[in-house]
């Protein structure tokens, strides 16, 4: 008889990661999550079975290489580790950070059947803080080939795209409409969640690696995409994100104190008005802060209405279950002191004789049966209305692709609907050379899977000129 | 970065720059703006073009300095540099011949009305040219004005040149047929003027310069409502119909941050001045 192999020994618990003490952060920005020390980092690793057939990389968009990362952390090869994570991702500070790995890679771990998974995200941050602190390599330069691209708006897919395809020889220009670099990193989600400093770090490897960003380009204003491909560029690449903002067409809307997100956002992270009068930036936030919307972009608004100092309400017209932001956000967004109000939508805002928000108007909603795809719609509850006072809301609910490139490009096919850019599943237009992907193409959406469909995109951008005579 | 190469004064605190930017100025027209960023906490600044140099490569654009980041830029010398200068941005004014114009300018607006008036004139119109102001000292560029208009009215609100109020214009609109009004300048003026052409049925176009951020859709902080619509000043406009602006709204929207402004500016003073480390000349 064959003696059986010693089963391995399985940890079923993760290795948690030290955060700032909900009292403390929530009065200030600095970053929730502390990272690993080095000591964790082995522990945690050494949970990592190193399967051969390994499920959680399957579950990344971009494919890291995730057991053999693991592996060099185990052998306390730090520098290997990073390397092979940039084999597949240029971003991997911002995506240990920023990634849903519970839905993702994590969600596949192999352990997660018996216990908690492998902290695939902890454990990428970890190695991309050490790459940080210790310096990065930059990869061998290869022989340029001779090809031109343009890449339009420096956020996650746009730096994708621009990393793959310089390490191919293709000489890259990034042009970027905002005067910081990082799209959504710098302008959406919060110092707390995604320090700047790491952002820019992320952007300054892109442009060692030979990448010329070109900042306060406005793209359909400056150049158009038709004059870029007249103008020498072989292919352009669309990553301009989904920067327009949703309003509630309530009446009172455009009444003081009413921000959307992205205005709220880019005052608070891009021009840091959490630092004014320091920083020039101004930011009027009252005592009490409703924001509208149930999505991680709802959380960052809160959080960092908390942090201003404000009692800050979450309405959200469906229920706890059906909120789409990330379990952890809620449950960080919670403890630093947030109150929720489910199935309560607005009606109406009211106003003071200066024209600042006062009052709103609400009305209780009720979940109706799932439709075919299961997600279940609301409706108004007759007779329910209720007033709240407030003297600050924002409004955070989804934001659309901003229209200024498809308004200046002949022959570029677009959803009439969302706006969306109209793509194949490797990226690529209605027009010839011209790709686009991440939120212009798919509506909001996370990080990775505008890193995910850049993958794709530079991808299919390298065929077309190695194609193209 | 893009080196300042002209500077003016046109107006007590009212300063004119000359900046090189060609790709900017290649792609600039009539009705368009700018935003300009300096120093790493500086802010974002909508500025309208007041003119484009094509040989040249250059872009100009006038502000009041009414604030602590206008005050900053208005310390900025030729050869110094400014860190960034966006554009151009919003949508290009219509320029064709439609026979007699009116063209409206208040204060700093009074620049950029001028690169309109002299588009208008070289399209073949009649332009009839005013230019308004709170008192004489800010009746700017009167000679640039006479060069491209037919007739130029000058008014002020304390009488100190020129008419004293619109009161004229109310009795010159009784006699005198407009096809078209354009109006650049403080809300309150194009407020006035659109209730003026109003029962005249001229078609009015105003400039509006609502606070604004990114400048290009993203933050919604310039919306106004125009016609009941909600509009974003700076994708939608900037001109936009006098007669279906609700002006009464945008003045209280750009006023929801005054007192941070005030707050900005009274630091900076007790600082000796702007604390982006550039202007310690």
């Amino acid at each position: 008889m064959a003696e059986t192999k010693p089963k391995p020994k399985l940890n079923k618990k993760a290795i948690d990661m030290a955060k700032q003490e909900p009292e403390v952060r929530n009065k200030n920005f600095s970053e929730v999550a502390l990272g690993y020390t080095e000591s964790e980092a082995q522990e945690e690793a050494s949970r990592c079975l190193g399967c051969p057939k390994p499920m959680c990389q399957s579950g990344c968009p971009v494919e890291v290489p995730i057991p053999q990362f693991i592996k060099c952390i185990k052998e306390k090869n730090y520098a290997a580790g990073i390397q092979i994570i940039k084999t597949k991702n240029a971003l991997p500070a911002v995506c240990g950070r920023v990634c849903p790995q519970e839905v993702q890679c994590q969600a596949k771990c192999i352990i997660g059947r018996v216990g908690e998974p492998v902290s695939i995200g902890r454990l990428e941050r970890f190695l991309a803080d050490w790459e940080q602190k210790n310096g990065a390599q930059l990869p061998p330069k290869v022989p340029l080939s001779g090809k031109k691209i343009a890449i339009i708006g420096a956020g996650p897919a746009g730096l994708t795209v621009a990393a793959d395809l310089v390490k191919l020889g293709h000489e890259i220009t990034m042009f970027e409409a905002l005067h910081i670099g990082g799209g959504v990193l710098s302008y959406g989600i919060p110092e707390f969640r995604l320090p700047k400093a790491i952002v820019n770090n992320e952007i300054s490897y892109v442009q060692k690696l030979g990448v010329d960003l070109r900042l306060g380009n406005l793209i359909g204003r400056i150049h158009t995409i038709p004059e870029l491909l007249k103008n020498g560029y072989d292919a352009v690449f669309i990553g301009s994100g989904a920067g327009l903002p949703q309003f509630t067409g309530c009446p009172g809307e455009n009444l003081g104190g009413i921000y959307s997100a992205n205005e709220f956002l880019i005052r608070v992270n891009l021009m840091k008005a959490f630092q004014f009068p320091e920083y020039d930036t101004p930011i009027r936030i009252g005592k009490q802060v409703v924001v509208i919307g149930g999505g991680n972009v709802a959380m960052d608004c809160a959080r960092s209405s908390i942090r201003l100092g404000s009692k800050v309400y979450l309405l959200y017209r469906r229920g706890r279950e059906e909120l789409p932001a990330r379990h952890e956000e809620i449950e960080n967004a919670e403890e630093e002191g947030l109150n929720c109000k489910f199935l309560s939508a607005p009606v109406e805002f009211y106003g003071d004789a200066k024209g600042w928000v006062r009052a709103m108007k609400c009305i209780a909603m009720e979940l109706t049966e799932p439709d075919a795809k299961g997600r279940r719609g609301v409706k108004a509850v007759p007779g329910s209305e209720f007033i709240i006072d407030v003297d600050t809301v924002i409004i955070a609910i989804g934001q659309t692709p901003n229209p200024i490139i498809q308004r200046t490009t002949d022959g570029l096919q677009s959803d009439p609907r969302y706006g969306t850019i109209t793509v194949n599943e490797v990226g690529k237009t209605s027009l010839d050379g011209v790709y686009a992907g991440g939120d212009v193409a798919t509506g909001a959406a996370t990080v990775i899977s505008a890193m995910g469909a850049g993958k794709r995109a530079a991808k299919a951008i390298h065929e077309y000129l190695l194609n193209k005579k | 970065m893009y080196p300042i190469i002209n500077k003016t004064e046109l107006a007590p605190k009212i300063k004119l720059f000359e900046v090189k930017a060609p790709d900017v100025a290649a792609k600039s027209h009539p009705g368009q703006f700018l935003i300009v960023i300096h120093g790493e906490k500086g802010e974002r600044i909508p500025l309208t073009i007041c003119g484009y140099d094509l040989k040249n490569g250059t872009v100009s654009f006038a502000f009041h300095e009414v604030g602590k980041t206008t005050q900053d830029l208005g310390k900025l010398e030729p050869n110094q540099e400014i860190d960034n200068v966006t554009g151009p941005l919003g949508n290009p004014s219509e320029i064709k011949n439609f026979g007699k114009v009116l063209c409206v300018g208040g204060s700093v607006m009074i620049a950029p009305l001028l690169l309109q008036a002299k588009a208008l004139k070289e399209a073949g119109n009649h332009v009839t040219t005013l230019l308004g102001a709170r008192c004489k000292d800010f009746i700017m560029l009167e000679d640039e004005a006479k060069g491209y208009s037919d007739k130029v009215y000058i008014a002020t609100d304390d009488g100190s040149k020129g008419n004293k109020g619109l009161d004229f214009l109310v009795e010159l609109l009784k006699t005198e047929k407009f096809d078209r009004c354009i109006v650049m300048g403080p809300v309150i003026l194009m407020k006035d003027i659109s209730a003026i052409t109003k029962p005249y049925g001229i078609p009015t176009v105003v400039t509006l310069t609502p606070i604004m951020i990114d400048g290009m859709g993203m933050c919604g902080v310039c919306r106004v409502t125009v016609g009941g619509k909600m509009l974003f000043g700076c994708v939608d406009g900037a001109e936009f119909d006098g007669h279906l602006v609700d002006f009464d709204e945008l003045i209280l929207r750009q006023r929801t941050m005054l007192p941070e402004e005030r707050l900005s500016s009274v630091l900076a003073e007790m600082n000796g001045g702007c604390k982006c480390g550039r202007n310690k000349t």
